[in-house]
């Protein structure tokens, strides 16, 4: 499970934001305004996806990892799975 | 696509109108809002126009309007808000009005001056009432300490007169002669009075007794309308030089002085006379306040209403001076610029007030090619209209060009929002957008500019405080602190035997212990599903990932936004045929900033998602600079991946050829176009004659100039476009800058300032706590939000009109400013 976990919210994410630029901007009704919902539908759901995405990707690989003090690591091993 | 995009189409109208509906059909045109009018006489100074009389009338309207809402609000008198008529204004109002406000003016200044009057003798004879009563009291002492003596002149003072006094005489010694006594009474303001009173002793030496008592009751000066403290004194003196010198000194101390009559008698008919009086002038005083009052009313039910006349016959005056006047007096001729959507409506707009109005013809609408470039307008609603007006803050759009505020509706909040990210104020900020768009109606009354500023960006605000919520949770920053929704991905057990290095004795012995991702099952291969890992949170190296993270995020979206201008830059020339531009110019621009940046993004995006190991991983920033000075390392480690090393040759290479592709090839093929026409002219008339060629010569000599310019605009274009990539890709950084720092404030007012009271175990506690959290409540709202925000806000802005609209952005037009009497109203 935990090895899928990258492919679960990629896929989800993904998803999410390809429905929101892609998917929605075909039913906003016909009207003054729809050449400006749709830019800002499309852009929103491009900029949003590629901060996640650069987040998301940041953090595939460390090349290094996080340095604790005693005290978080002792409570960490007890608590954190 | 609607006109937001771009400026809509606007067309050149010429108007004809009979110059008696001119009145109607103008103010028409105002209430609808849609044209505005060209000047046909440019050449005419202000004074030189036709209807300058009339402007200046109607300032002159205004001048009495604004006094009369003067006094209005000094006496407390609620102007109601009135209805707009709407009725057009026309000349007769105009003489209607006139006489109506110079009548009121002439009442008003009368009542003024004679309310000034009767209030100064009010105040004499309120003084001369207290001299009197005070002489009493003076009298009544004098007696005890001076000699008694029946003295023929009639100032002095008849002791003998009063009964009282005749008991009295015989207790008195009286060792020398009669005595000349007499006195001066007046009033003089209490902080001059010990001045006074200091020269009188130089000047007499004592030979004179003063005595002097305030007067209670507080007395207003009719020239500062502020109350003073006056005293009441009076001087008794031997002699007339003397008496003439205190006068003189009175006079030069503002004293006023009043008669006081020596018998009590006459100075008890004295006093009843000055109470008459004083009520009489009480009744008088009443009444006159009452009377300005009703007038004052009366003015105010209609002000609003002659204020709105006024203002929308000026505007009609003011352009009416615009047009064309014609020679017969009987047409007037004007130019207007509408947008063609609009055109209909203009004319049955027109055919409307000249039905109203009375005239036999309607005026007649002429559309008209023209050579000058249209203002440019675009139309906005109330969401829009903010975004409009930062684009519009920086330069107008060109006619016609491409508009950036649609793009910058969700470009502008999300960079805001990059910069500021913390889901917790971003919630706030939310919360107070909403706020003030709920409540809308009550806060556009409010006049204060600052207000005003912050109503006006309200739907801003929200979009800023939305985006911001979403780059908090990616950041995981709430109030600095993190959420962990779905589970870290770091295991500390993993490090521990037998699978890591780690023994409960390497726990005692060091502080900090790093967790290392070689050791398997520490990293569970799977990075936390949305944003960043809860555990950096409570890293002491939290900053090392974070810096490193931010400024490659920075970075990407930096280039991602500059090709996204460049690319506005292709839609322009589409939009204005302008191909030859595509190959000139946009292609050489695209290739230089992908081939150097693009692959810098690559580099980045390659290196993040390639399993390394850390000590063998390359620097981006020493690849990119080795990349650019043609150094390489033999070494096979130094490379991200196999075949880097000709890839970048080739990359450099390419970005190279570029510059004098940009530089050249535009005034290259602009001087062959010139030179083929210049030609071309000189063989199509050689027969012209010799006079000819002069004409020619000069034009060729004015091409060669030209041809300079352009060989120089284009090489300051080259310049600024290729060194603009590199700093304009650091200045993005700005993105990482800004939001390191906000981090780091709200860390510090948790760790210094809530966390203090959070970690108190006593009972006391609970106190210390809501004080510190209403400490740490204004500082996060002063410092983070209000500090904070104005500081992306400002950084959002320059990124948009510097680094992103220098792509592709002229900005040179002007705005669209149509007459419209409800935009002239609200300014009012």
């Amino acid at each position: 499970m935990a090895e899928h976990t990258f492919a679960i919210s990629m896929a989800v994410v993904t998803l999410f934001w390809g429905f929101v630029g892609g998917v929605v901007p075909w039913f906003i009704p016909k009207g003054p305004n729809r050449g400006v919902i749709v830019t800002m539908l499309v852009l929103t759901a491009v900029s949003c996806y590629l901060f996640w995405l650069i987040a998301i990707l940041a953090q595939l690989n460390p090349l290094f990892g996080p340095a604790l003090s005693n005290d978080t690591i002792w409570y960490l091993s007890q608590h954190w799975s | 696509m609607g006109s937001f995009f771009r400026s809509e189409e606007m067309s050149l109208v010429q108007l004809f109108f009979q110059t008696e509906s001119a009145h109607y059909c103008i103010s028409e045109l105002g209430n609808l809002g849609l044209v505005q009018f060209k000047d046909l006489n440019p050449d005419t100074s202000a004074f030189q126009r036709r209807f300058v009389n009339e402007v200046r009338k109607c300032e002159d309207m205004e001048r009495i309007l604004r006094l009369l809402e003067k006094e209005m609000l000094k006496s407390d008198i609620t102007i109601a808000n009135g209805t707009d008529s709407d009725r057009v204004p026309c000349p007769r109002d105009v003489f209607e009005l006139e006489s109506t406000f110079e009548k009121l003016e002439q009442e008003l200044k009368e009542i003024n001056s004679n309310r000034e009057t009767l209030k100064r003798n009010f105040s004499e004879l309120r003084e001369i009432r207290y001299l009197l009563q005070m002489a009493e009291d003076f009298f009544e002492q004098a007696e005890c300490q001076l000699s008694v003596s029946e003295l023929p002149s009639e100032d002095s003072i008849t002791l003998t007169s009063s009964s009282r006094m005749v008991r009295r005489t015989s207790s008195i010694a009286s060792t020398t002669g009669p005595l000349k006594l007499g006195f001066v009474t007046g009033v003089i303001q209490q902080e001059r009075f010990l001045s006074f009173e200091k020269i009188l002793w130089r000047l007499f030496h004592g030979n004179f007794i003063l005595r002097h008592a305030e007067i209670q009751t507080l007395e207003e000066d009719d020239s500062t309308e502020k109350s003073v403290k006056k005293v009441v004194f009076i001087i008794f003196i031997q002699g007339d030089h003397v008496r003439r010198k205190i006068r003189k000194i009175c006079e030069g101390f503002h004293a006023s002085l009043y008669p006081c009559p020596n018998s009590p008698g006459a100075r008890k008919d004295m006093r009843t006379n000055v109470s008459t009086r004083i009520s009489d002038l009480t009744m008088i005083l009443k009444k006159t306040e009452e009377y300005r009052l009703n007038v004052l009313t009366s003015a105010a039910a209609h002000i609003r209403r002659w204020n709105a006349k006024v203002t929308k016959m000026k505007a009609v005056y003011y352009t009416l001076n615009l047009c064309n006047i014609d020679i017969t007096q009987k047409l007037i001729v004007a130019e207007i610029w509408c947008p063609v959507p609009d055109l209909g409506m203009v004319q049955t707009a027109l055919v409307k007030a000249s039905e109203h109005s009375g005239c036999s013809l309607s005026p007649v609408m002429n559309r008209i090619p023209t050579n000058h470039t249209p203002p440019t307008f675009n139309r906005t609603n109330i969401f829009t209209t903010g975004f409009q007006s930062i684009i519009d803050a920086y330069g107008v759009a060109d006619y016609q060009e491409i508009n950036p505020a649609p793009y910058t509706i969700v470009t502008f909040p999300f960079l805001f929002a990059v910069m500021f990210g913390d889901c917790g104020h971003g919630l706030l900020m939310t919360l107070l957008a909403a706020w003030i768009i709920h409540h809308e109606e009550h806060f556009c009354q409010l006049k204060s500019e600052l207000i005003d500023v912050l109503v006006g960006g309200r739907y801003i605000v929200l979009l800023m405080g939305l985006f911001s919520i979403y780059t908090g949770l990616i950041y995981n920053d709430c109030f600095s602190k993190s959420l962990n929704v779905f589970g870290s991905s770091w295991s500390v057990r993993a490090m521990f035997q037998p699978q890591g290095p780690w023994t409960n004795e390497t726990l005692h012995g060091s502080t900090h212990l790093q967790l290392d991702p070689a050791v398997s099952g520490v990293f569970s291969g799977s990075p936390y599903a949305f944003g960043i890992d809860p555990i950096w949170n409570i890293a002491s190296n939290k900053l090392t990932f974070l810096n490193s993270f931010k400024m490659k995020m920075s970075v990407i979206i930096g280039v991602i936004h500059m090709l996204f201008g460049v690319t506005l830059s292709l839609v322009n020339y589409f939009n204005f045929r302008n191909f030859k531009n595509i190959f000139l110019q946009f292609v050489p621009e695209v290739v230089f900033m992908l081939s150097l940046f693009g692959y810098l993004v690559v580099l980045i995006l390659y290196k993040w998602c390639v399993a390394l190991q850390s000590d063998m991983a390359p620097s981006i920033l020493l690849l990119f600079i080795n990349m650019m000075l043609f150094t390489y390392e033999d070494s096979q480690e130094a490379m991200l991946f196999s075949c880097q090393k000709p890839v970048q040759i080739f990359l450099v290479v390419v970005a190279l050829l570029m510059v004098p592709w940009l530089l050249l090839a535009k005034p290259l093929l602009m001087y062959r176009n010139h030179k083929n026409q210049v030609f071309g002219n000189r063989r199509h008339n050689q027969s012209g004659g010799p006079d000819m060629d002069t004409d020619f010569a000069a034009e060729h000599k004015g091409d060669m100039v030209s041809m300079t310019d352009v060989f120089v605009y284009q090489a300051i274009h080259t310049i600024e476009f290729c060194l603009g990539c590199i700093s304009n890709t650091a200045s993005y950084l700005r993105l990482w800058a800004l939001s390191l720092a906000h981090a780091e404030l709200s860390e510090v007012l948790w760790k210094m300032v809530l966390h203090v009271a959070l970690g108190v175990t006593s009972g006391k506690g609970s106190v210390l706590l809501a004080v510190i959290f209403a400490v740490f409540a204004s500082l996060t709202v002063a410092i983070l939000l209000v500090m904070e925000g104005l500081s992306a806000f400002l950084h959002a802005l320059r990124l948009h009109w510097v680094e992103f609209q220098n792509k592709f952005y002229k900005g040179s037009g002007y705005k669209f400013t149509p007459l419209c009497f409800d935009s002239l109203m609200r300014v009012q």
